[in-house]
């Protein structure tokens, strides 16, 4: 039996790798990657806690992130494509029109 | 039936404003003057039938054509009084008015504005009808001014000559005068009998104490002396000839003047009560008779010699009224205007055939140039002297008579002094106009011509009429004419038989011979030996000097009146222009000078307070908008940061028991 510490970590593991991937990469790819990391981690923690409280409403909600993450990713994509098409970049510090 | 056609009349003349007034100059001066001529024919036409009505007895009647103001207590209708009084009046203000419509053909012919002279012509004839004919004090008001307004439109016919408008304004601003007496008298009747109706008026005039049927009648006096130009308001009415001479006959001598006399023998109940009232307008009247016919006796212009003459015989109406001779100042207003509208239109052919001159010195021996005008017009100056049997003689000598008989030998004596100097001015007019060697240039000369049959048919059916007028009121004090008007007058008190018939026929021939002096007189100054007058006229300088300037009464009234109202007009021309102007400059300069200051304070002070503000916001803002880079990585940092100083934050919380985030978490 795997105890719950241990998913809490391994979830608190994969955030945090997803969340430093997010603050110093600077490929957009990369960085969308990241955070369907740090999503997952959110997840492992869901999927834990559903298990461990014999609940099933985390696994449901879930099941929502990741559908939600596959949209994400799709309309993130999409925004690096167009972003791509007009700067030949997907360097995000190059990225920084919405500002003041 | 019978209604419509008293409704008809004053209607008539009122289209033919209306068409010729709004549309009159789409077609031309013939179809104008032979619309405004027929309107009034027509009313004319319904005026006999109504007469003839009355003559079958029927008696006095009422017609209301509107209801117009009602409520409570307070009833005034456009209704309209048909009696024995209004039908006499009827006939002659449609009769006359209509034969000097036709005259107006001929005589306006050519002249600029022909279709606006109609227009004012029968608007006065609608304005005058409504006088005659209202049944309440309202309408006649209504007419009063009407008739005042149109007098006004039509003396200053020919406005662009200053001589015109300032006659004009004259005649308004002194009828206004009398008008306002005329109100408070329409007041005061309102104010005691709670109504306006002459039928009620005079049904409850019973009751009403002898002052204020005194105050009464003198407010309507001093109305009727400014319509009717008596002394002392008089003035007018000489200066009111810049008019044409149709305006002056049917306005200034027919009709609009002898409103005054109309409306007193209307009011006979009241002045009945009311004896030194009556006695003020005998006085009034007398005096009137006998000042202006000194007057006219050395006045040059011959519509101005008329003027008085007209001023003078209606001084014998109000002398006839004051008297209480009602019956003999209707009869002689009937006569005059026969007369006397004879006498200005025939002068308005000598005037038209000497193309334009009015002055007597440059006329002379137009006897056999114009016959026709020389004839009537001697007939006229035959009626209006007092010679048998003409028109005049008969209703002259019956206020005359009247005045001998009640025992009033001063007015009498007024006013036969009166005829004496009515007499001679006529004749000596008519002998400067007609007789003697001609003083004309020799342009006028030639070109004298007798006018055209439209004028000189009116004045033959007037000439016709100063010959017969008289006889309805044959024999004297009993005629037809008497038997007729009684109804009307039927309460006057004084208006008993008195005198015997000797008497009669001794006063109607020393009345007869005092017109024969004034005649004889006129023939040897003027005929037999021309240099008489002016050797007695140099005789007395100072006398002739002020009859030639009409006693210097406009003088005196310009000095008492005029100036002074002009001396405060134009005080308060100054105080308004310096004081009140000045006031209100001063508030527009202080305001000026306010915003100025304002807007300096709003400039340099709250503009400046402002700016402080806005850049101040500007600085910090220019500081901390470098917090959005634009860098995503930045953002997320940040909110890293945040987290992790929200999850120590929400840990120390949690280890030490929640303390320190405020009483109201616990």
């Amino acid at each position: 039996m795997v105890p719950l510490s241990a998913y809490v970590a391994v979830s608190a593991i994969l955030f945090a790798t997803g969340l430093v991937g997010v603050l110093i990469r600077r490929n957009f790819i990369i960085v969308l990657m990241s955070v369907e990391i740090m999503l997952n981690a959110a997840n492992i923690n869901l999927v834990a806690f559903s298990h461990y409280l014999e609940s099933m409403t985390g696994q449901i909600v879930a099941l929502f992130v990741i559908a939600i993450a596959a949209g994400e990713a799709a309309v993130g994509l999409a925004i690096i494509i167009v972003v791509f098409r007009g700067k030949i970049s997907t360097n995000v510090d190059e990225m920084n029109l919405l500002k003041w | 039936m019978y209604d419509w056609l008293v409704i008809a009349i004053p209607v008539l003349p009122l289209v033919a404003v209306l068409l010729n007034g709004l549309v009159g100059s789409r077609y031309s001066h013939d179809v104008a003057g032979r619309l405004a001529s027929g309107s009034v024919g027509l009313s004319f036409a319904c005026a006999l039938a109504v007469f003839a009505n009355q003559l079958q007895g029927r008696g006095a009647h009422e017609v209301v054509a509107y209801r117009w103001i009602f409520g409570g207590d307070l009833n005034i209708n456009l209704a309209f009084l048909i009696d024995p009084l209004t039908c006499i009046m009827l006939l002659v203000v449609t009769g006359v008015g209509f034969l000097i419509h036709l005259y107006s053909i001929g005589y306006m012919h050519g002249e600029e504005g022909f279709t606006r002279f109609f227009t004012y012509m029968n608007l006065f004839m609608v304005s005058m009808l409504l006088l005659v004919m209202g049944n309440n004090y309202v309408v006649l008001f209504i007419g009063w001014e009407g008739v005042g307004l149109c007098s006004y439109l039509l003396i200053g016919y020919y406005y662009d000559k200053v001589s015109a408008a300032k006659a004009a304004t004259k005649a308004f601003v002194v009828n206004r005068i009398g008008d306002a007496g005329f109100l408070l008298a329409i007041f005061l009747v309102f104010y005691n009998f709670g109504t306006l109706d002459y039928t009620q008026v005079f049904a409850k005039a019973g009751a009403l104490s002898p002052q204020m049927a005194t105050a009464i009648a003198l407010c309507l006096l001093v109305g009727a002396v400014g319509k009717s130009a008596q002394i002392p308001l008089y003035t007018w009415l000489p200066d009111a000839m810049e008019g044409p001479t149709p305006v002056s006959a049917l306005i200034h001598a027919a009709t609009m003047v002898t409103a005054g006399v109309y409306m007193i023998v209307r009011n006979h109940v009241l002045y009945d009560m009311a004896p030194v009232a009556m006695t003020t307008v005998a006085v009034v009247g007398g005096c009137t008779a006998l000042f202006a016919a000194t007057i006219g006796l050395v006045q040059t212009d011959i519509k101005r010699v008329l003027a008085y003459s007209t001023v003078s015989q209606l001084g014998y109406m109000f002398l006839g009224c004051g008297i209480g001779a009602y019956t003999a100042a209707i009869f002689h207003l009937m006569t005059h205007a026969f007369f006397k509208a004879l006498l200005f239109l025939s002068a308005g052919s000598v005037i038209h055939a000497l193309g334009g001159e009015q002055d007597i010195r440059k006329m002379g021996g137009l006897k056999k140039k114009i016959p026709v005008t020389h004839a009537v017009f001697l007939i006229g100056t035959l009626a209006i002297a007092g010679i048998f049997p003409f028109a005049g003689f008969w209703s002259k000598d019956e206020i005359m008579a009247h005045a001998f008989v009640h025992h009033h030998y001063g007015l009498y004596a007024m006013a036969a002094t009166g005829a004496l100097l009515t007499s001679f001015y006529m004749f000596r007019l008519t002998y400067l106009t007609f007789y003697g060697p001609s003083r004309m240039d020799h342009h006028t000369e030639a070109h004298v011509h007798e006018s055209p049959w439209i004028m000189l048919g009116p004045l033959v059916v007037l000439a016709g009429l100063s010959l017969s007028g008289g006889f309805p009121g044959v024999p004297p004090e009993n005629g037809w004419f008497h038997h007729f008007l009684h109804p009307s007058v039927a309460a006057g008190v004084a208006e008993d038989h008195g005198g015997s018939l000797e008497l009669i026929i001794g006063l109607m021939g020393a009345a007869t011979v005092i017109a024969l002096i004034g005649w004889g007189v006129a023939h040897y100054l003027y005929s037999v030996d021309p240099e008489t007058a002016d050797q007695w006229a140099a005789k007395s300088p100072a006398t002739y000097a002020t009859l030639l300037n009409k006693y210097y009464v406009d003088e005196i009234y310009d000095f008492l009146i005029v100036e002074p109202i002009k001396a405060l007009g134009r005080a308060w021309d100054w105080f308004d222009k310096t004081i009140i102007d000045g006031l209100v400059r001063g508030v527009a300069e202080l305001t000026e000078r306010g915003a100025w200051l304002s807007t300096w304070i709003e400039k340099h002070v709250v503009y400046a307070g402002l700016n402080v503000i806005g850049y101040a916001n500007h600085l910090t803002a220019r500081t901390w908008r470098r917090l959005q880079s634009g860098q995503v990585h930045h953002y997320a940092a940040i909110i890293v940061a945040g987290l992790f100083i929200l999850v120590h934050l929400a840990y120390i919380w949690w280890t030490t028991g929640m303390v320190g985030f405020g009483v109201a978490l616990r």
